[in-house]
């Protein structure tokens, strides 16, 4: 039978899934145990005990200095500068998407303006904002929106577009006003779309936010890297990484899994990653 | 008879940048009309029919409906049925039924909640019963069958009870079977409800059973040189005088007569084939 053909089983799936992992991991203890029997005190590859201690003293132990439980401090906080900024471009997308993809005029007058507004690195925005906005939590959430609003924007806008004309004129023989299209046809149209759009912006909202931690800030995941970093303290660094991607990973599933029950008929096509 | 057409198409022509595409159409359809429009691929019979929707604009000429000028953009009086995207994928089937209602009744929003839409839900059963989907009730357009989608469709068209209902080869990507079923169902409605229809479609033998006229599209006029020199206009405009559907003439002659387009003089088989003979 062709390769292309034979299909896993749900535990091979599991199994093959699980492979990659596994050797990563396998990988990093071996590298680890031959460079700390060179150098016990090797920072560089610390072995994964001394991340485990290192992570459990993050999460566990309050800071000497502040009394705080430093892990959950930085979580909270980054986890609300992304979900302010992610809150704000969703709106943005919704209302100038949706006025942009279904209203010619406004279409003329926002989309080459949205083009080109989208172009500038959202990075090199940011000493203008820091400048404006001062070093608060504004301007990072600011840099989240300017990074990502853009591209939602654009996308819902095309997603408007995208639906069949049928069905908008199917809508106008129905006596549907501009209001009443929106709400009932263009709306429920769309919002799968800008989830997906949401999922994919999280990608570069979560650079965004490391970045501005990283440049100025008293608290965040992206504020810790970068402050142990000065220690070369990689028994941190490398489990803040794997939380991060865990954290990322978490809300993905999360905006899946919201789209998978509240748009039951948007995925009755096929397959959704 | 009453000389006031439903529907009077007045030296009609359509260019899409210049190229006609449909020239010198003029036609007087009366009430109550089950018009089929056939026609070769491309020749402008789905441009006509969203010319009456207002979906598109005549460059020349003018359409009237009970003698006034077709309005600017799709209303309720005229309905449409679209081979595909016809139905909201978003609702299930009696959400697809109960939104016109809900349009009417909610100004804003478009939503009706609570009781008024329980009742609302109430009063699409028989719509329901009839197009034999009340089992399906609560599904989505995805999850049912192409004859069943177009069922929805054809329902969904008709509850603002339009005076004329359009369909775009509405039975175009179903199976014959199913076919026949629809055609029931259409002439069924179309009786009850006194509309006047307008039918494009590929089927010939679809066009003579549903048709009470049929209109024939094609390009009389044709430059070798420049084929794209003229449009199309009605080339046959037959009247099939059985309403229920048994056609008086042989549909094979007639298409045998128009489906040979590339041949100048069509007319001597156009004749033949308007000579009367009644063999049912």
């Amino acid at each position: 039978m062709r390769i292309i053909n034979r299909k896993p089983s749900r535990v091979t799936a599991l199994a093959l899934g699980l492979l990659p992992f596994v050797l990563t991991l396998v990988a990093y203890a071996i590298a680890s145990h031959y460079r700390r029997l060179d150098n016990p005190a090797d920072k560089l590859l610390p072995s994964i005990t001394s991340m485990g201690e290192a992570f459990w003293r993050m999460a566990a132990v309050p800071d000497r200095r502040s009394g705080d439980l430093l892990l959950w401090l930085d979580t909270f906080d980054s986890l609300w500068r992304l979900g302010t900024g992610m809150a704000v471009s969703t709106l943005l997308a919704i209302s100038l998407g949706i006025a942009i993809g279904f209203i010619p005029h406004i279409r003329s007058g926002l989309a080459p303006y949205l083009a080109t507004f989208s172009l500038i690195p959202p990075i090199t925005i940011l000493p203008i904002l820091f400048i404006t906005f001062g070093l608060g939590e504004l301007a990072k959430i600011a840099l989240i929106v300017i990074g990502t609003a853009p591209v939602m924007i654009r996308s819902t806008a095309q997603a408007v577009l995208d639906i069949p004309r049928e069905m908008i004129i199917k809508a106008e023989t129905l006596g549907a006003s501009v209001l009443q299209m929106v709400t009932r046809l263009v709306l429920p149209q769309v919002l799968p779309h800008l989830i997906t759009s949401l999922r994919l912006s999280l990608v570069p909202a979560w650079i965004f936010l490391i970045s501005a931690e990283a440049i100025a800030s008293t608290s965040g995941l992206g504020y810790r890297i970068f402050l142990v970093r000065r220690y070369l303290a990689m028994d941190v660094i490398l489990p803040y990484v794997v939380w991060i991607t865990l954290l990322a990973f978490l809300l993905d599933r999360a905006l899946l899994l919201l789209s998978l029950r509240a748009f039951r008929w948007h995925h009755l096509g096929g397959d959704a990653l | 008879m009453n000389t006031a057409s439903k529907l009077s198409v007045q030296n009609l022509a359509k260019l899409y940048d210049g190229v006609p595409v449909l020239e010198r159409v003029n036609l007087e359809v009366q009430t109550g009309s089950f018009c089929t429009i056939v026609g070769a691929s491309g020749c402008g019979k789905s441009t006509f029919l969203r010319m009456l929707l207002s979906q598109e604009h005549p460059s020349r000429g003018q359409i009237l409906l009970d003698g006034a000028r077709l309005p600017l953009e799709p209303t309720p009086d005229r309905g449409i049925v679209f081979q595909k995207y016809s139905v909201f994928s978003h609702l299930t089937v009696a959400e697809n039924l109960i939104l016109a209602q809900e349009f009417e009744s909610s100004r804003w929003t478009g939503r009706l909640f609570g009781t008024s839409r329980k009742a609302a839900f109430e009063s699409s059963d028989d719509l329901l019963d009839r197009i034999g989907l009340r089992p399906a009730a609560n599904k989505y357009p995805a999850q049912l069958s192409g004859g069943m989608q177009q069922r929805v469709a054809i329902a969904q068209a008709l509850i603002k009870k339009p005076s004329i209902l359009l369909l775009d080869e509405p039975f175009g990507a179903l199976d014959p079977g199913i076919r026949v079923d629809m055609h029931e169902l259409l002439l069924g409605l179309w009786k009850e409800l006194s509309m006047t229809v307008f039918m494009v479609t590929h089927d010939i033998h679809e066009a003579f059973k549903l048709g009470t006229r049929l209109l024939v599209f094609d390009k009389i006029r044709h430059d070798p040189q420049a084929p794209q020199a003229y449009g199309a206009t009605i080339t046959y405009d037959l009247p099939l005088k059985s309403p229920t559907g048994a056609s008086l003439r042989s549909p094979e002659a007639i298409a045998g007569a128009i489906g040979a387009p590339q041949t100048n003089k069509p007319t001597p088989s156009f004749q033949s084939i308007h000579t009367p003979n009644n063999q049912e």
